[in-house]
Order: C-alpha cells, then structure tokens, then sequence
C-alpha cells in the first residue's frame, strides 16, 4: 500500500463509533517486545538495527492481518509523512525523529500499527473506537503470538518481555484510552481527577502522550505499571477506571446543565459561531472549539452525525495534514488560513445549534 | 568508627563489594553515603567510589570511563544506565541485576512478571529440590562467596535462581578470560535447562 493510499483513507476508528464513544474517542493497546542476540535500538549500531528490521519485516508482512500493509523504512518518508503519521496516532513523536534502520509498517484499515526500532525493537499498537481495550489487546495478542513463532525475543521468568527501559518490563503493555471531558474541565474537577488516577498507578497525559499539553479537553489515561500483573488484570482494571470517569463526566455535564444552562449555550454557540466565521484560526483554538461542538452533539444539540464530521476535521485540521492537502509547505500564518477555510467549509453544512431542548424535554440520559 | 570519607562523623552505613575478586569494604557516615549514591536504588559500584576516593573529581570520571564493569554482549556500563535510565541490551538485566529488584519494586510494586509468556518458554514448575548435581552444588557455592550477599528469600534456592547465578557466574567467567570454567557453567546451564524444561 502507497502513502497516498493511506492518506485517502480516514482512519477506521474516526468513522466508526464504538461503545462509550460520546466520550471514550479511542482505546488503544501497545506491545513492547525486543529480539534476543541484538542491543536495543538505542544503543544499537546502524548495522545492528538495520539486521533487526529486516529479521522483523518479512514474518510481520506475511501476518494475514497485515496483508497489503503499508510498510516504509523511516529515511524514505518526508518530515510531513512522519508528522501526518503522528497526527494520526500511527506512530510516536519519538519515532519520527528516527532515520536508519527504523520502519513503520501498518494495515490497510490504520487498526493495527508496528514501529520497528523506536525504544524497542517492536512497538505495536492496536487502536480501536470507543471502549474496546479487550478487543484491541486480543487483536495484538494475535499478532503478537504469530510473531513469537517466527522471531527469537528476548524474555526473562522473573522480568518478563525484556524492554530497553526497566518501566516496561513484565507483560511490555501499556493500555490506553483517549477521553474528551469538557464536563470535568469546565466544572474544575480535572486536576483532582488526574491527581486521583495517579494515586492508582494511572497516568494522565495530552492529546500527544507524555508531556504535550491538553487539547480539546482531549485525556489520555493509561497503565504505569507492567510487572507483577497480568494483561487481562491491567486491562480490566484501567476499564473500571474509565467507567467511573464516563460517570463523573456525565454527572458533570448534567449538573452544568442545571446550575449554569446559559453557560453551556454560550460556550457551544460561540464555539459554532467563530468556528463558521473565523479567517484565521490556530490549532489550539479550533481545536478547543471543536471540542465544545462535540460536547454539543453529545448534548444533543447539534445532530448526532455531526460527531464524524468533528472527528475528522480534529485530525484534518492539525499542520501536517493540512500541508499534505495543500500539497506544499506551509508558514504558520498560511496554516492559520487554511485551517479556517477547511472548517467554514465543512460546518456550513452543519445544523445550528438548537437549544430548545434545554428547556423543554431533557432527553440526556443520568442516574438520577 | 569513623567514616571512611570525610574521616569525621561516625560511620553508620557499612557497605561491601566484590571487585576483581576481592572483597571491598567501606564505612560511611550517613551524609558521605547520601552524598555517594549508596542508598540510590539503580545501582552503585563501590570499586568506582573507592579508586576515586580522595581524589579529584576530573581523574574520578577517567577512572569511572576505563575501570567500570561492562555488558559482555554490548559494552553497556552502569553510568550509561544512569545517564539514560535505558538498557543495552537484554543480557544487561543480568549483568546488572544487583539492586534491580529495588528499583523495580519502586516502579511497578512487583518484582515478578506474571502474564504472557512466549510458547517457546515452557512455564516453570515449581520444584521444591532438584536433584543433586555434581559439580552444580560447588559452583553454586562459590558464586554465592563470591557476590554480595543477597537478602535471604524463599525463592533463592529455586531452579530459576540457580539458573541466573549460574548466567551470571558465566559472563563474569568469560569476562575474565577465563573459558575453562565458562565451559563448566555454560554446561551446568544447559543442563539445568534441559532438567527445568524437562519436568
């Protein structure tokens, strides 16, 4: 499969919904795992890695599920194809920096992703819409035992999959799930909930993993640990977390509802009205309106099939991908441009914001 | 007892270590052993302390760079595990696993994988005894002298343990040149192995 092919395709979980997925937007599962007989990559030779990639490229190519795949060697992609891969939660921002003897290889539906050469050897990744960690772990657990058949890794009984950085040892899995909370947010609970999770061994990152900031009040919440518990038990776990922050999210959006309606319409109404107006408009901002068009189709105001369109345009609107459709480098200026131009575009199909139902019939469904 | 370092306060930390064979100790107060890194949970190599001991700290970085204890299978040393909190490769967890379990129970809680393990891999029974071993009982007696002493476990007389002394005593054994007795471990090794694997 050819870049461009890849591109075309929106990413199977924007389109599809999952359960949860008003709030839960993608659950992912990685997999770190190392080969025996070769230094880890960081600390690998050029030779040394280039000698694992290609022991790792043909048993992973030949995996049914990674038929037709798209697979590349990181020296022949563009800075803008390693950005548009990372926008896309493909690959880390770690491994775009990468050169010789590092690969990416994924398949056709953009569900199951393989950096060859980051940290480890191996980091795979299964993503899937919605809360679905089970079934994104049982995905890679395929793969994963496919591979073992072929490739000799490296594994220890005390330690378990042995992985360049001691916090990966042990089942080598960190699970994950990408959460939009504008409720904890807006009624000021989120630092006391991420302060909470990581009191449970959970951390609590942005949008882009381990230090970015959080956008579009966009959360990811995964498993620190990896040693001593099982993948069934982590995942289980991490689920009756998420649960709970699924409650307190809706609680607290109800609760705005009741106390501060007039708020909440302006927030949404103003998002739409600058969103459909604005000529030049950051990712930050556009990103954060977004969010709160997406709090309004939860809410019911905006259609419900609005929520795809949102999805999308939170990937399409990001610097590689809109230089990738302007099919040419871009300042920030003309990227601020652009980006206002895609999103009129696309919202002047979208329905106004009705918020009749705020005084009428309050459909939202809650525990009360 | 005074402090071997600053030669003043009471020594309160008593710290020893095999080094080339030998047997090393010191005696530390418990500032110097702050100071030093003794109670730092990733590890620490006394013989480094000790030959940069009293000295200036540029001829201590010299000393650290030509004497320090290496990875057979990938050069990595302890001070790269410091600088970058990675690896070399997965023969270093071996190489390195003195105060491993320390840094991992701070980490993850647990010191014991549970989980996935590859099908090449056969899970481990739990033998109470294996029978004895000519010539197994001796290395493992030796190996013991010759490391610190470890706190003792339930699991230290466990096949598994056996078998990462016996690792360890090999690469120590090839490190040193020393290939008649690498070939003595390295067949005790596949031989435990084959017993483990066996029942």
């Amino acid at each position: 499969m050819r870049f461009s092919t890849l591109l075309k395709n929106p990413a199977e979980w924007m389109r599809t919904p999952g359960p949860e997925s008003d709030i839960v937007i993608t659950s992912r599962v990685r997999l770190a795992r190392n080969l025996t007989g070769h230094p880890f990559p960081g600390w690998a030779r050029k030779e040394d890695r280039l000698t694992v990639m290609e022991e790792i490229r043909h048993p992973l190519e030949s995996i049914a599920e990674m038929k037709d795949s798209f697979s590349e060697e990181m020296t022949k992609l563009s800075a803008i194809q390693k950005q548009v891969l990372v926008e896309r939660h493909l690959i880390s921002r770690e491994h775009a920096a990468k050169g010789i003897g590092c690969g990416t290889v994924m398949n056709r539906k953009q569900t199951i992703s393989v950096m060859i050469n980051e940290e480890d050897h191996l980091r795979m990744q299964a993503i899937r819409p919605g809360l679905q960690l089970l079934a994104a772990y049982r995905s890679l657990d395929q793969i994963d035992s496919n591979l073992e058949a072929d490739l000799p890794y490296a594994f220890d009984h005390q330690y378990g999959y042995l992985t360049a950085c001691p916090t990966n040892l042990g089942t080598g899995m960190r699970s994950s799930a990408m959460l939009h909370l504008p409720g904890l947010v807006l009624s000021e609970q989120i630092n006391q909930t991420i302060q909470g999770a990581n009191k449970i061994g959970l951390a609590v990152r942005g949008l882009y993993g381990e230090g970015t900031e959080a956008l579009a009040n966009l959360f990811q919440i995964s498993n620190q640990n990896t040693l001593g518990t099982d993948e069934q038990e982590i995942i289980e776990h991490l689920n009756r977390v998420i649960t709970q922050l699924i409650e307190n999210e809706k609680n607290a959006r109800m609760k705005i509802l009741e106390d501060r309606p007039t708020m909440m319409q302006d927030q949404i109404g103003r998002a739409y009205a600058v969103l459909k107006h604005a000529h030049i408009i950051t990712s930050k901002e556009a990103l954060n309106y977004l969010s709160m068009i997406r709090l309004g189709c939860d809410l019911r105001f905006v259609p419900e099939e609005e929520r795809e369109t949102i999805n999308i345009l939170l990937t399409e609107i990001q610097p590689a991908h809109l230089q990738i459709s302007a099919k040419r480098n871009l300042t920030p200026e003309e990227r601020d441009i652009l980006r206002a131009d895609i999103i009129r575009t696309s919202l002047n199909r979208l329905t106004p914001p009705d918020f009749s139902t705020i005084l009428n019939d309050r459909e939202i469904e809650d525990d009360e | 007892m005074k402090c071997d370092l600053c030669q003043t306060e009471k020594a309160t930390v008593f710290f020893s270590q095999v080094a080339d064979g030998k047997l090393q100790k010191v005696n530390l107060c418990k500032k110097c052993a702050d100071e030093k890194g003794v109670t730092d949970p990733t590890g620490y190599a006394l013989a480094d302390m000790l030959e940069g001991m009293g000295e200036q700290s540029q001829t201590e970085v010299a000393t650290l760079d030509t004497e320090e204890h290496s990875c057979p299978s990938c050069g990595f040393t302890q001070s790269d595990f410091k600088k970058t909190g990675r690896f070399g490769c997965a023969d270093c967890y071996h190489i390195f696993d003195e105060g491993l379990d320390g840094l991992l129970e701070a980490m993850h809680k647990h010191t014991q994988h549970v989980g996935k393990t590859p099908a090449s891999f056969p899970d481990l029974p739990d033998l109470p005894d294996l029978p004895d071993l000519q010539g197994l009982q001796d290395i493992q007696d030796n190996s013991e002298s010759d490391s610190t002493p470890a706190p003792a476990e339930a699991t230290e007389h466990s096949p598994l343990n056996k078998l990462s002394e016996l690792k360890k005593a090999l690469f120590t054994s090839v490190e040193d040149e020393d290939y008649e007795e690498a070939a003595r471990l390295r067949d005790a090794i596949s031989q435990l192995e084959s017993q483990i694997g066996d029942s």
